[in-house]
């Protein structure tokens, strides 16, 4: 299943690191964050709990850029 | 500007002024460092805070701690040199922090522009729809609410909200939205109208067929919503090439400081530590690697809204860069560069039939036509149709516009026909017709016809389908219809040599006759014809086998049975998809309208976005290169360090706006 999100972030680079972030995330099996369109579209493996995962890919992206926001 | 970008804003005017202010206090020593400190942490308290959290972390290596550690660096050499009974120097740190500010802050404000510019170029979105309620008002109310079936009004100058029939009224379109195309469309009552097109003379009734996330607007939105979702091989070269290079200039500022120091110690001389480290910290500041990593997706997320603002619509910044590759293009025949709906295209009277119109040609012809349209009065067959089209274009050729548009209408509804003029019409199953016209006996068939009634009759003067004319047992001549080549398909495949294409092939069903006509009058250089729908995939993949591996093979279909082949080319190109589901789901690239010369232009765009790319990638290298090898030679200071990150990023954002322009 596939979800898109919308979110604000400051700088191309920290999208990408939001990007990795998530990636590694239990629960995630793709994830792509556009810096340009201020999307982060979600792939959840088989399974997955979407609201649990997001928090988790939340906690993920506020530590690897602190000013951060993904409206779920 | 956003709070947030006003707040740093009002930060580097503060920062700024405090600095101006400083410069001119007679103050000195470890008193200028305090009160240095306060622009310092005025503008630079949320970059250390930055780096200290990505310490903490465990996510050091990022340009919040490249520039914490060259202005610390900065300031620190300051103290040091103070407490060394120099003249300390303060400024050059809190400088290098407030016009990394003011670069990241122009940065920041020139992306959001350009990302809105881009997004009002795409948004076709309409905000509402009219519904009429008991009391025969106008409500608005949210497309999203709109059930299938519903009648929606839209007025002159609004858009069409949601897919549907127009019950009533009729008016001209403007579809410039959804296909780059100027010219308007009409429409009328009976006829289907899609979402996103802008209603321009009068009220229209629509009956709803669709909802409104399954609507071509919404559709289109989608796509092109994602597009800059899936990334290309360029974005993803940047990103690896970023989490390698930040490390590196870090260890390389390190080395820096320490080894030549080191070196001049053994060497007996003094070692200069000061010297070395500022240059380590000019290293840093050059090193930042923003300018390439902003650049790359904005160049693209750029073309990308520059294509569809031309009615292109690209799905990836992937499908962009290979565009720009493409060597090789494959054509479908029916629907791409041919029309896919017959018409008559000649017209050959016999000699008696000349003979007896006086040898006047247009005559003898529209003679000819006249019989065989009243002939076929009776039939729905294709061929019939054509018929009766082109004797009602002939028909209304030497008339008033008025009443030739009256004429073009009774076309369509078969009215032009007197039908007292033909009585006793029947049809003879796999050969043709037969009917009495104005008392003759006309048959209309195929050459097995003409057999059957033992006439002798003329081969077929030009290549398509042929149908012969008798009269009163006498042959007459004969008509041929066939499928029109596109009035741009020549001007497209001229367009793709001029472009470098290597080859362009045209795979179709038709027989060979008719296949080779065409790619002759195109200047295709190759043909594959009589193919079956499995046999297109076969032929695709061993042009794929055959090309070199970096060149690119794109198809271009009307996505109508050839989605097989779309998705396995290396890049699916679907034309005039406005209303195809099938198309926009399994093309990579989708022409809005069904003009081939698009092709090229889409082309054009993506090679321009490349070249703006490589640009890029290029001159920030190269400056960046030069800067840092003048820094570690101690020729370059902290202000030509500046430029050479904020500047370069400057330059490249704003180079990067260019890939929006189409012209």
């Amino acid at each position: 299943m596939k979800k898109t999100y919308k979110i604000e972030v400051d700088c191309a680079n920290c999208a990408l690191k939001m990007e990795e972030a998530t990636k590694t995330v239990e629960g995630v099996a793709d994830a792509t964050v556009s810096f340009m369109t201020q999307k982060m579209k979600v792939e959840f493996a088989d399974g997955a709990d979407e609201k649990a995962v997001m928090e988790k890919v939340v906690k993920a992206c506020k530590k690897v850029e602190d000013d951060c926001e993904i409206f779920l | 500007m956003t709070k947030k970008q006003k707040k740093v804003l009002y930060r580097i005017i503060i920062a700024a002024a405090l600095l101006v202010v400083l410069h001119f206090l007679p103050v000195d020593g470890m008193m200028a460092f305090v009160l240095y400190l306060i622009p310092y942490f005025v503008i630079g308290y949320d970059i250390l805070r930055k780096a200290a959290l990505g310490i903490v972390r465990g996510q050091v290596f990022d340009e919040n701690f490249l520039m914490a550690v060259a202005t610390v660096g900065a300031m620190a050499l300051g103290v040091y040199e103070e407490l060394q009974g120099g003249d300390g120097e303060f400024v050059e740190g809190v400088a290098v922090m407030l016009f990394y500010q003011i670069g990241e802050l122009f940065q920041a404000v020139a992306v959001g522009k350009s990302r809105k510019n881009i997004t009002a170029l795409m948004d076709i979105r309409p905000d509402y729809a009219n519904i009429e309620n008991e009391n025969g008002e106008l409500e608005q109310v949210d497309p999203d609410d709109v059930e299938i079936g519903t009648v929606i009004l839209v007025q002159p100058g609004e858009k069409v909200p949601i897919d549907g029939i127009v019950v009533s009224g009729s008016s001209t379109l403007n579809t410039s939205a959804l296909t780059g195309e100027s010219v308007p469309r009409d429409v009328k009552e009976g006829e289907e109208i899609i979402s996103g097109c802008v209603n321009l003379s009068g009220l229209l009734k629509i009956q709803t067929t669709k909802e409104f996330g399954e609507s071509t607007v919404s559709k289109i939105l989608d796509l092109v919503e994602n597009s800059s979702m899936k990334k290309s091989k360029s974005e993803n070269f940047i990103s690896k090439f970023a989490k390698i290079y930040t490390p590196a200039v870090c260890i390389g500022a390190l080395v820096l400081a320490i080894l030549p120091p080191v070196v001049l110690l053994l060497l007996g001389r003094p070692a200069q530590f000061p010297t070395w480290i500022i240059r380590a910290l000019t290293f840093l500041v050059i090193s930042c690697p923003c300018a390439l990593v902003i650049s790359i997706p904005l160049s693209f997320f750029g073309g990308i809204g520059g294509a569809s603002a031309c009615g292109i619509l690209v799905k990836g910044s992937n499908y962009l860069e290979a565009m720009a590759g493409a060597k090789y293009v494959v054509f479908d025949k029916t629907g791409t560069l041919t029309k896919g709906v017959f018409e008559v295209t000649r017209i050959c009277p016999a000699a008696e039939l000349l003979a007896e119109c006086g040898e006047n040609l247009e005559e003898a012809r529209r003679r000819l036509l006249e019989y065989a349209a009243y002939a076929e009065s009776y039939s729905n067959h294709p061929i019939s149709k054509s018929l009766k089209e082109a004797y009602a274009r002939t028909m209304a050729e030497d008339e008033t516009p008025e009443a030739r548009q009256e004429k073009q209408v009774a076309i369509q509804t078969g009215q032009v026909l007197q039908p007292g003029r033909v009585t006793d019409a029947q049809e003879i199953s796999g050969h043709g017709v037969k009917a009495i016209v104005d008392g003759k006996e006309v048959c209309v068939g195929n050459a097995k016809l003409m057999k059957s009634m033992g006439l002798s009759y003329e081969e077929a003067c030009d290549v398509g389908t042929v149908a012969y004319v008798a009269v009163d047992g006498a042959y007459a001549g004969h008509i041929i219809i066939s499928d029109v080549v596109k009035e741009h398909a020549k001007e497209a495949m001229e367009g793709l040599k001029a472009a470098g294409i290597k080859k362009t092939v045209m795979l179709t069903g038709d027989s060979k006759a008719v296949a080779e006509n065409v790619a002759k009058e195109l200047g295709l250089d190759e043909v594959h014809s009589e193919l079956l729908p499995g046999d297109k995939v076969e032929a695709v993949e061993a042009l794929l086998a055959a090309k070199g591996p970096k060149e690119v093979l794109a198809f271009v279909g009307d996505g109508i049975n050839d989605a097989p082949v779309l998705s396995r080319a290396d890049i699916g190109i679907a034309m005039g998809a406005l209303g195809s589901d099938a198309a926009i789901e399994a093309a990579d690239v989708v022409l809005m309208d069904d003009n081939p010369a698009k092709i090229a232009l889409a082309m054009k765009i993506a090679r321009k976005c490349l070249w703006i790319v490589y640009e890029n990638i290029v001159f920030a290298l190269a400056i960046k290169g030069l800067c840092l090898v003048l820094g570690a030679l101690g020729l370059a200071n902290m202000w030509m360090a500046i430029f050479a990150d904020v500047g370069v990023m400057v330059l490249a954002v704003l180079n990067a706006i260019r890939c929006l322009k189409v012209k």
